[in-house]
Order: structure tokens, then C-alpha cells, then sequence
């Protein structure tokens, strides 16, 4: 709302001319003026906080079973597959770069994971390996994506979008192939614990997908890496000059970023207790990964955004796709809707989250 | 000094806030037809902010634009404010990939195209103007000088009368400047009125006629240029006279040192070579610097050893240059601006990859095109362009300035804590008299100048042994100069640090102990005593020696380039 609100005193000694005699205030001053910039910064990331209490009140009329804990336990285990993918795409979003095939990863690191794991009798390949390993080949091949979309942008200078839009369909083709299109179900319970269990009431799946919010966005505040993913995204000859290695840091970035699209895959995969074929890309879900983040406020230009604003993203993608079940719409329309609201909320973003959500031309 | 009918262009008590900060306050000023109209002050003194509102991107929020009497367009008119003003930005807005023809008419092409009219017009104009370049020319085929030409030729197809050139001879070579100067006598002449902005106190001299000095966003002078001296002009722009006073002292190089045009120069200032004459406060900072360079450089250790050095860089070729920088001593690099003096900087820098030779930092190889790995061995680095490589714009001032240290500052975990950061930071811009709202304010809202502190800062901050710093002081205002190169000569004195100033900017050159001169991406000459003589070194960044100079500036005398020459 107030999100160009300036500190007030400070400003004026930017119109006093620079002599020797007239340094800025040390210590204490200038401490002072931080906080103040952080608590613009603070007002700034909670932009959408409207938008969210109007979304809320819009379900509670829509339906009696919208407000119930049951229900935002619900909202918050949908949500939390995507959430951490939106982490990743962020995170990639940040270093001004965009990463298309986290989608395919989304489905495809699960899938050989599953296959590695699962009985022959199941559609697996006879390795039948520990769930935990499987985990660990999850893992591996998030990194490996990642690490092969990095070299391919960063070392051979390609463009961005074109290679990983072509690894999203070669992943894609991957996941199908390797079980011939067939799903794999029965999967064991360490493989699924973090997609299907609850702690009481509350999802692991959310409560894992919060930490990852948490660390990232504290990461990312306070922590030199995060500070140069930052630099690199808002000005990577800057940064370059400034002594920071941009290649490692972008290389970095997006084998973090695949990583954490595996481990969305993972929380989906334990959640519907089964790996489709369809999980991931044929589901589309990159729209929403971007939509969220963009919502949120994450420049799709790099150099702009935190995970204030991609939570926040995530949490509003959730609660309308929810007030949308509940409203019973048709099957049959629910695509046209879904993306006519989301389409609806970045303009909404725009409007209230002022500047935050602005691309300049 | 003599109106007859309405000024063509006539600005009245106009007023602009950013938040808290008045940019401009009740500013005035007239510009008649066929004068050329100097408006100069310090960077941050509202000179953009007018700018913008004369060219009628921003609106006012009080007072009056009036264009011959009548009052102006609406602002986001583009096309109406463009029938009588037009700007040539600092940075261009030339569309690379369109050619000549089609950038002339940018945005004023008709409905239907006619390729052959737009060829044959632009053809026209151009051969009015003694141009010879073809309107199917790709634009990114033109040099910065051609580049200028169409965007002034552009303001005229649309039949501006008045014209804003914006710091027009940053990128131009000394020659094309005077070309320019040629080219707004010839606008002037015309009739066309032209407002003409720089940093170049020497260039107002000689092309306007009147001059407005802003200062903090007001109008403290409008006074005819021959009536006042280049130091009336500096102390208006600075200010209140201590401040002027405490500035120079700051720096080893004197102020009131006159920095000349060109040779041809008719300014009233006392164009000639300036030896010794330091400024008011001067000599007593500056020979203690000098001396700590130049006295024990020929016994004190080499830091910097680059030997045959090639390139084929774009921006200037370098074929097999060697020099030496030994602690404590300022070495001056200067030429033209494709003789590759701003490759030579690149290059020892990391900043640039090159194709052989060899860069040692102390006798340790630094492989080439590897700026992290040079700037961890030591080597500092101010880029030319500050935009494009001296700041991340939306970071803040601290977090930009301790960019460089974030592995000091950082605990073992990697963690940064942001007052850590700020407290690092304040010593470095309160030494650089830095200002800015605070820590946190984004550098991307801080004037040019402030901003090129900034990239100083964050090279000081790690303490280099070597620092190479490419034109510096380009686009800065006066007091702001003399603060960065001060700094750069107090590094060199009491760290024995070695300082590597590539510069086509040759007043920067008054703080080295050596110039070296490239010519055409070779070392031509150099010159070892300071102070060095602004004319010999002109002549000499136009590979002329001894006997062909005196040809070219009739007659005189010169005979100390061939003397100064190794």
C-alpha cells in the first residue's frame, strides 16, 4: 500500500552538495535509515496481503466447508508440490535466467527414482532399490538437469528459453519411455512419507515446504551467495566487475533449481501415492510455477523479488484453485476459469502491489 | 542581451518534487533563437530533471513552459513537443538494426511508407549538412560521432527549432568534438536554438554565448560567457566558497588549473599549457604524492609487469604493448579512442580476455579474461562505463560499495548481516563524501557522480595492490573529479598501491608520475616529468612527433615529445 513511502529526514541531505565537510552520518545514523529501508522493503513484500484476505472472505461466502482447518490442510498439501518448485523457478528467475523444463523434472526425477525402486511386477526395472537410495537418485537427477541446462546456457551461451523448452520435451519424452507410458503405483512408505503423512492435522509436505521457504528466503537475505545471485541478476557485468564469479553462481543456480523442482516431484508423487506419466509436463503446471512467482512479485527479468512474494504467489494460486472445487465448477470449464483468474491476478498484483510487480518496458 | 518578440523557448517558475527532495525550484530560463545556450551545474543539480521537463517527458509540478508564446503541449505529447524541441540524450536512442534513413524518420514515418522519398530526404539533408553517409546504412555500422549526426538530424526532419544536446561530447574524440562545435555554430546560424549541457566548463566557453549555472535545483546564474572566468563559473556551480576552497585542497590537483579545448581553443580562459600553476591550496598536498611516486618509483618494486599484450578487441586493438607500475606510482594511459586505451585497462583487469602477451601482478601471472581470479590476486578495477559494470542499480549503496568483500565480511557460514555491511561501507563513502538517504538506498537513484563514488568505493574497499581505473572522472562534476582522483593519488601515496589510469580525459592526467601514450594499439611515447604539457601530450595521442607538430600548430615550438620519448 504505502510501498513508496520514503524515510523522511534522510532525503534532504541528498540535495546538500557533497563537500569534504559534509559525510554522511556514521554508526547509529546510518543504522537507523537501514531499518527504515527494511521496513519499506517489509510493507512492500506484503502486498498482496489484501488480495488474500478478499480471496478468503470470497471462499468463506462461497462455501461453509472453505474456512475449516481441514480444508486449508488441504490447500496447504496441493500447494506445497508447487511451492517448492516455485522456490526453484525463483531462485533461476533471480539470476535473470528462466528454467522451462522444471516441469519435466517435476515428473521425470520421481519416475526413474519409482522405476529404480518398484518391483518388475509393478512396471519397475528389477534394481529394486532402497527407497532411500531412490531418493538419493532423485536427487541426482534434479542436479544432473540442472547441471546439463546450466553448461548448455552459461559455458555454450545459448538462449535461456529455447534449450530448456527443448529439454522439457526430451524429459518429458524420458519419463513416458522408460515404463512405456504406464504408471507406477504402490509405492513404499519412506518414498511417500513426505508427500502423504501428517503431523496431526498439518501436511509434511507443508511443513517441509515452509522450511524450504524459510531457508531460502534467509539465504537469500543474509548469506553472500544469495546476496550474489542478487547481483548477478540485476547487473551481471557489475557483479562481474565487482570480483563475483557470475558463471558458478548461475551454474549454481540452476542445479538448485532443478534440485528443488525434484523434491516438488517427490512431495506430488507421495501425495497421490503414484507416478503418472502425466505428472508435470502434461499437467502443465510450469503456468503456475510462473504465474506465482510473477504474482508475487519476482521479476521475470532478474535482480527483483524475495520469498515473501513467492509464497504469497503460491498461497493465492492456491486458495482460488480451492474456492473453484468447492464452487463445483464444471470439469469441463475449469481450465478457462482457472486461467482466466490467474490471469486476473496478476493484473490485481499490479494494481495493488504498485512498483513490486511492475516490469519496466 | 537584447529580446525582440517572444523567446522560442521561455521556462518560468517552474518547480519539481521527488518525494521529499526539490529537484527544481522556481527555475527560468530563455533561450532565443540562433543562440547557444550553456547550461551547466554539479551532478545531482537538476540538470536531468529539467532536462526531461524541457522535452516534455516529465510534467512540472508548478510554473510554465512556453514555446515562441505560446504555451507548451501536453506532456506524453511526444510528437507535439518534438515539433519544437528535440534532445540528443546521452545515451542514444539510435535503433541499431534500423538503418540511417529509417532512424531519421523514427516515429514520424507516414502511414504508407515511401522507401524512396525517406532515402532521397535523408540523402538531402545529410549532403546539406557535408555528410556523406548513405541512408541505407545499418546504424550499427556508424561511429558514435555519425550516430549523434542522425539523432540531430532527426530533430530537424521533424522541424524542431530548438535542440538539447546532452553532454554530446562524452564519447567523441577530441577532432569529432570540434566538428561538433562546427556543426552547432552552423545550427545556431540557421536560427535553430540549442541548449547546450556539459561537465566541459571549456566547451561552454567556446560555442555559448550565455550560460545558466543550476545549483541544488536553482537558477544561481544566466550571464553572458564572456563575462565571467572559468573559476566565477566553478564557484557558482560548487557553491559557498569554503566549500569551494575545502574541495580543491581535497585533491592533489589544483582546481583552478585550466583544462583547455582543443588546440584551436579561442576561449577567454588562458588556453595554453599549464605547467605547474596548481590551484589555490594545492602545492602543499600535491608534492608530497608526487614524490612518493615519482621519487623512489625507479628503486621501488614492480607491481604491475604487462609485456607484449595483443588484443583484437573491438573497441580499440592492442598489438604487443609492455609497461611497468611500481608501488606507490600513478602511470597515466591515454590516446584516442581506438587506440586501445580502454582495452589496455580491460585487459590488466581480467575485465577482457586477450589474445597473447602476459599480465604479472607482482610476479604472479594472471590469466587472462578472469576478473574474479585478478581481483582476488589484487588488482582493483573502475570500469569505463559505470552503468553497464560499476553498480547493481537496484542493491543498495552499502551493499554495492562492500560488494568486493562479501568473503571478509561474511562469518564462516557465509552469513552477512546487514549492519556489518552498512558499517563497513560508512567509512569508505563518508572518505569519498558519498550522500545518499542511507546504506540501504538503492544506488540507481543516486546522481552520476555519487554513483561513480560508489564504483570507487567498492574498489578501495579491497584494498588492491593494484588499481586500474578506466576514465573516471567522465560525466562527473568538478568537485566530484577532484575528490576521485584525489582518492586514487592518496592510495598510491600511503598504500604503495600502483595506479593504472586509462584516460582519453586529459586533465586526469594531473595526478600521474608518467604517461604513457598508445597510438593505435601501440605504446608511441611516453612522457616522465610531470607536469606534462597538454598540448605535447595532444599532439602526441595523434602520433605526431617533433617535427611534424610544428607544421601543424604553426610554427611553434616542440620539440619535448621526441625529447620526453624513451
Amino acid at each position: 500500500m504505502s510501498s513508496n513511502q520514503t524515510p523522511d529526514g534522510p532525503v534532504r541531505t541528498a540535495v546538500r552538495p557533497g563537500g569534504p565537510g559534509t559525510a554522511p552520518p556514521a554508526g547509529g545514523g546510518n543504522i537507523g535509515a537501514w531499518l527504515r529501508s527494511v521496513n519499506v522493503g517489509v510493507l512492500r513484500e506484503v502486498a498482496l496481503l489484501p488480495v488474500l484476505v478478499l480471496l478468503i472472505v470470497v471462499g468463506t461466502v462461497v462455501s461453509p466447508a472453505f474456512f475449516t482447518v481441514s480444508n486449508f490442510a488441504g490447500i496447504g498439501q496441493q500447494s506445497s508440490a508447487l511451492g517448492v518448485v516455485v522456490v526453484g523457478e525463483s531462485l533461476i528467475l533471480l539470476i535473470g535466467g528462466m528454467d522451462l523444463s522444471l516441469e519435466s523434472t517435476f515428473g521425470l526425477a520421481p519416475m526413474v527414482a519409482a522405476w529404480l525402486i518398484v518391483p518388475v511386477a509393478a512396471y519397475g526395472n528389477g534394481a529394486d532399490l532402497s527407497p532411500y537410495l531412490g531418493i538419493l537418485v532423485l536427487l541426482a537427477v534434479g542436479a544432473a538437469v540442472g547441471l546439463v541446462n546450466g553448461l548448455l546456457i552459461v559455458k555454450g551461451r545459448l538462449n535461456g528459453f529455447i534449450v530448456t523448452l527443448g529439454m522439457t520435451i526430451v524429459l518429458a519424452g524420458l519419463q513416458n519411455g522408460i515404463v512405456k507410458a504406464q504408471s507406477l503405483f504402490n509405492l513404499p512408505g519412506p518414498f511417500s512419507y513426505l508427500g502423504a503423512a501428517s503431523i496431526g492435522q498439518v501436511p509434511v509436505s507443508l511443513i517441509v515446504a515452509v522450511i524450504i521457504f524459510i531457508l531460502v528466503g534467509l539465504f537469500l537475505r543474509y548469506h553472500r551467495t544469495g546476496r550474489a545471485i542478487y547481483a548477478v541478476g540485476g547487473n551481471p557485468a557489475a557483479a562481474r566487475a565487482a570480483g563475483i564469479k557470475v558463471e558458478r553462481v548461475k551454474i549454481g543456480v540452476y542445479v538448485a533449481g532443478s534440485i528443488l523442482a525434484a523434491i516438488g516431484g517427490l512431495m506430488e508423487s507421495g501425495r497421490v501415492s503414484a507416478v503418472t506419466g502425466q505428472q508435470g509436463y502434461q499437467e502443465g503446471i510450469i503456468f503456475s510455477v510462473f504465474a506465482a512467482a510473477v504474482i508475487g512479485g519476482v521479476s521475470l527479468k532478474g535482480g527483483r523479488g524475495n520469498m515473501i512474494g513467492a509464497a504469497s504467489g503460491v498461497i493465492l494460486l492456491g486458495i482460488v484453485q480451492d474456492i473453484l472445487d468447492l464452487a463445483q465448477v464444471s470439469n469441463y470449464w475449469i481450465e478457462a476459469i482457472d486461467g482466466a483468474v490467474i490471469l486476473f491476478a496478476l493484473f490485481l498484483a499490479r494494481v495493488v502491489g504498485g512498483e513490486s510487480t511492475a516490469e519496466e518496458g | 542581451m537584447t529580446p525582440s518578440g517572444p523567446a522560442l523557448v521561455d521556462v518560468a517558475g517552474v518547480e519539481k518534487r521527488f518525494g521529499t527532495t526539490r529537484a527544481l525550484r522556481g527555475v527560468g530560463l530563455s533561450l532565443r533563437s540562433g543562440q547557444c545556450l550553456g547550461l551547466v551545474g554539479r551532478n545531482g543539480a537538476g540538470k536531468s530533471t529539467l532536462v526531461s521537463i524541457l522535452s516534455g517527458l516529465s510534467e512540472p509540478d508548478a510554473g510554465t513552459v512556453r514555446f515562441d508564446g505560446q504555451p507548451a503541449p501536453r506532456v506524453g505529447d511526444i510528437d507535439g513537443w518534438q515539433m519544437w524541441i528535440a534532445t540528443v540524450f546521452q545515451h542514444s536512442m539510435i535503433v541499431p538494426d534500423l538503418s540511417v534513413a529509417e532512424n531519421v524518420f523514427l516515429g514520424n514515418t507516414p502511414r504508407l511508407v515511401s522507401w524512396h522519398q525517406m532515402r532521397r530526404r535523408t540523402r538531402d539533408i545529410m549532403r546539406e549538412w557535408g555528410l556523406r553517409i548513405a541512408p541505407e546504412t545499418p546504424c550499427r555500422d556508424l561511429s558514435v560521432e555519425q550516430l549523434q549526426v542522425v539523432e540531430i538530424v532527426r530533430a530537424l526532419v521533424r522541424g524542431a527549432r530548438c535542440v538539447i544536446l546532452d553532454e554530446p561530447t562524452a564519447a567523441l574524440e577530441r577532432q569529432a568534438a570540434q566538428r561538433l562545435f562546427e556543426r552547432v555554430r552552423q545550427l545556431t546560424a540557421s536560427g535553430v536554438g540549442v541548449l547546450y549541457i556539459s561537465h566541459h566548463l571549456e566547451e561552454v566557453f567556446e560555442i555559448c554565448q550565455d550560460v545558466v549555472v543550476l545549483r541544488d535545483g536553482e537558477v544561481v546564474a544566466t550571464a553572458p560567457t564572456a563575462s565571467l572566468r572559468r573559476d566565477d563559473l566553478v564557484a557558482l556551480m560548487v557553491g559557498d566558497v569554503g566549500q569551494a576552497t575545502s574541495a580543491r585542497a581535497a585533491a592533489p590537483a589544483g582546481a583552478a588549473r585550466p583544462v583547455p579545448g582543443g588546440p584551436a581553443s579561442g576561449g577567454p580562459g588562458p588556453g595554453g599549457p599549464g605547467p605547474g600553476g596548481p590551484g589555490p591550496g594545492g602545492p602543499a598536498e600535491q608534492a608530497p604524492a608526487r614524490e612518493a611516486g615519482a621519487g623512489p618509483a625507479a628503486r621501488a618494486e614492480v607491481v604491475l609487469a604487462v609485456d607484449g599484450l595483443v588484443s583484437d578487441a573491438a573497441r580499440g586493438r592492442l598489438s604487443g604493448v609492455s609497461l611497468r607500475v611500481h608501488a606507490g606510482e600513478v602511470v597515466g594511459v591515454t590516446g584516442l579512442l581506438s587506440a586501445g586505451v580502454a582495452t589496455l585497462g580491460r585487459a590488466v583487469a581480467g575485465a577482457e580476455d586477450y589474445a597473447a602477451g602476459q599480465v604479472r601482478l607482482h610476479g604472479r601471472r594472471i590469466p587472462p579474461g578472469r576478473r574474479d581470479v585478478a581481483q582476488r590476486a589484487g588488482i582493483g578495477y573502475v570500469p569505463e562505463d559505470r552503468r553497464a559494470e560499476g553498480f547493481v542499480a537496484r542493491l543498495g549503496v552499502a551493499e554495492n560499495a562492500t560488494m568486493t568483500i562479501t568473503s571478509q565480511l561474511s562469518d564462516r557460514f557465509g552469513v552477512l548481516r546487514p549492519g556489518h555491511r552498512a558499517a563497513a561501507a560508512a567509512p569508505l563513502t563518508s572518505r569519498l563524501s558519498l550522500v545518499s538517504s542511507g546504506p540501504g538506498q538503492p544506488a540507481g537513484e543516486l546522481s552520476g557522480g555519487n554513483q561513480q563514488k560508489i564504483t570507487v568505493a567498492r574498489t578501495l574497499a579491497h584494498h588492491p595492490s593494484l588499481i586500474v581505473a578506466i576514465t573516471p572522472t567522465r560525466g562527473v562534476d568538478v568537485a566530484a573529479k577532484e575528490l576521485l582522483l584525489g582518492s586514487l593519488a592518496d592510495v598510491a601515496s600511503s598504500s604503495e598501491a600502483g595506479v593504472l589510469l586509462c584516460s582519453d580525459e586529459l586533465s586526469d592526467l594531473e595526478i600521474c608520475d608518467r604517461v604513457i601514450v598508445l597510438v593505435r594499439g601501440e605504446v608511441f611515447t611516453e612522457f616522465t616529468r610531470p607536469p606534462f604539457d597538454r598540448d605535447e601530450l595532444i599532439v602526441a595521442t595523434e602520433g605526431l612527433t617533433g617535427t611534424t607538430i610544428s607544421a601543424a600548430f604553426g610554427g611553434t615550438e616542440y620539440g619535448s615529445a621526441e625529447e620526453a620519448a624513451e
